[in-house]
């Protein structure tokens, strides 16, 4: 929590693929124009939401604009924790690998880099949500 | 905390996954398409019949009736209506929508 | 307490709205205050004036419209969402040099910062959606 009392807890939970339906890129607006409020921001893949941090993705056959670059840049709006539910990528048959590399550069130790994604299980998942203020959900 | 499920169990992941990440003592209420995962007999029954062990399940019996199904629901679960909806909302520091 | 509420899908093809408006509504007759509601993505279709649903059914549009008159509500439909979507208001419409515009009376079109606001001011946040 930081200095003003009125900071609260907020959890963007992202559960569907991309491109099929335009929840992910709509999330994304929601979570970037969030950023300005300075509130404490968290975002959870799950379920099918995982498959929007996929490197390497090329919508020049759909005519839709790759909002994938997006991702990468929330570390400079002090979006940096990014929790991915780890059971979610097993079953689908990914691993962290098959993710973009987010990072974020920390001002405390002289711009480090350090890496956003964090890996979570269902226990881990369960105490997110508990702590959160506020939970959107796409 | 309150988990709200408006999915049927059939469709799509969303109950398995309320099922998977509440904690004992949450609340879980079942509106809309979600009502089908209250019904006894079917896949889902055990799973959540499970959850009422350390969990209360609820169901929103408008749902439920528009869809046929009202008689059908597990023993253990109760059945609110909108007010009762609105109380667990103000009953619970949080909800979350399993979307 | 004061409710945040947030409607993600259009009217009639999914029943979010619906389940919305009775939550609003039996909040509000519990004595309850509703900060706003938000409506996003294809949700802000819930304020388009131009809809005609048959005598026999329920009109969602014009619901909202007279539980806002009723209790004074703040609905807003987000900008961006809007924009895409075909929901004008009367400065979009000039802005944008369209034939008309369509945002039912109790609507507003406003920013996403609205929502955010929303989560911050509200004790509770609602979210309907599909």
């Amino acid at each position: 929590m930081s200095e003003a009392g009125a900071t609260k807890k907020f959890l963007y939970i992202n559960r569907k693929a991309p491109y099929g339906t335009i929840y992910a890129w709509e999330s994304l607006e929601v979570v970037l124009i969030g950023a300005a409020f300075e509130q404490d921001v968290s975002l959870l893949f799950m379920d099918d939401g995982v498959y929007q941090l996929i490197k390497g993705m090329d919508t020049k056959g759909i005519g839709m604009k790759n909002f994938s670059a997006t991702y990468s840049a929330l570390g400079d709006y002090d979006v940096n924790k990014i929790y991915v539910d780890k059971d979610a990528l097993a079953e689908r048959g990914l691993t962290l690998e098959d993710l973009q590399h987010l990072v974020w550069e920390d001002e405390n130790e002289d711009w480090a880099e350090k890496d956003s994604i964090r890996l979570v299980s269902r226990d881990e998942i369960a105490g997110l949500l508990e702590e959160q203020d506020v939970i959107f959900n796409f | 905390m309150l988990h709200i499920v408006n999915k049927s169990p059939f469709t799509t992941t969303s109950l398995e996954s309320c099922l998977r990440v509440s904690k004992p003592g949450a609340t879980i209420l079942l509106i809309e398409d979600g009502v089908y995962g209250a019904l006894d007999g079917s896949r889902v029954s055990d799973a959540v019949r499970a959850a009422l062990a350390d969990r209360t399940v609820c169901v929103l019996g408008v749902d439920a009736a528009a869809r046929g199904v009202e008689g059908k629901v597990l023993d253990g679960i109760d059945v609110v209506d909108y007010d009762g909806f609105v109380d667990l909302v103000a009953a619970n520091d949080g909800v979350q929508s399993w979307l | 307490m004061k409710f945040g509420i947030m409607v993600n899908e259009g009217p009639y093809t999914h029943q979010a709205s619906d389940s919305a408006y009775f939550f609003t509504k039996a909040a509000l007759d519990k004595g309850h205050e509703i900060f706003r509601v938000f409506f996003y993505h294809d949700g802000v279709q819930n304020g388009t004036d131009f809809t005609t649903p048959p005598q026999d059914d329920r009109n969602v549009v014009k619901r909202w419209s007279e539980l806002a008159q009723e209790h004074d509500l703040d609905l807003v439909l987000c900008v961006a969402a809007a924009q895409r979507r075909g929901l004008v208001d009367e400065d979009e419409q000039k802005r944008h040099g369209k034939d008309g515009h369509n945002v039912a009376p109790g609507f507003r079109i406003s920013g996403l910062g609205q929502l955010i606001e929303a989560g911050i001011q509200a004790d509770r946040l609602v979210v309907f959606g599909d």
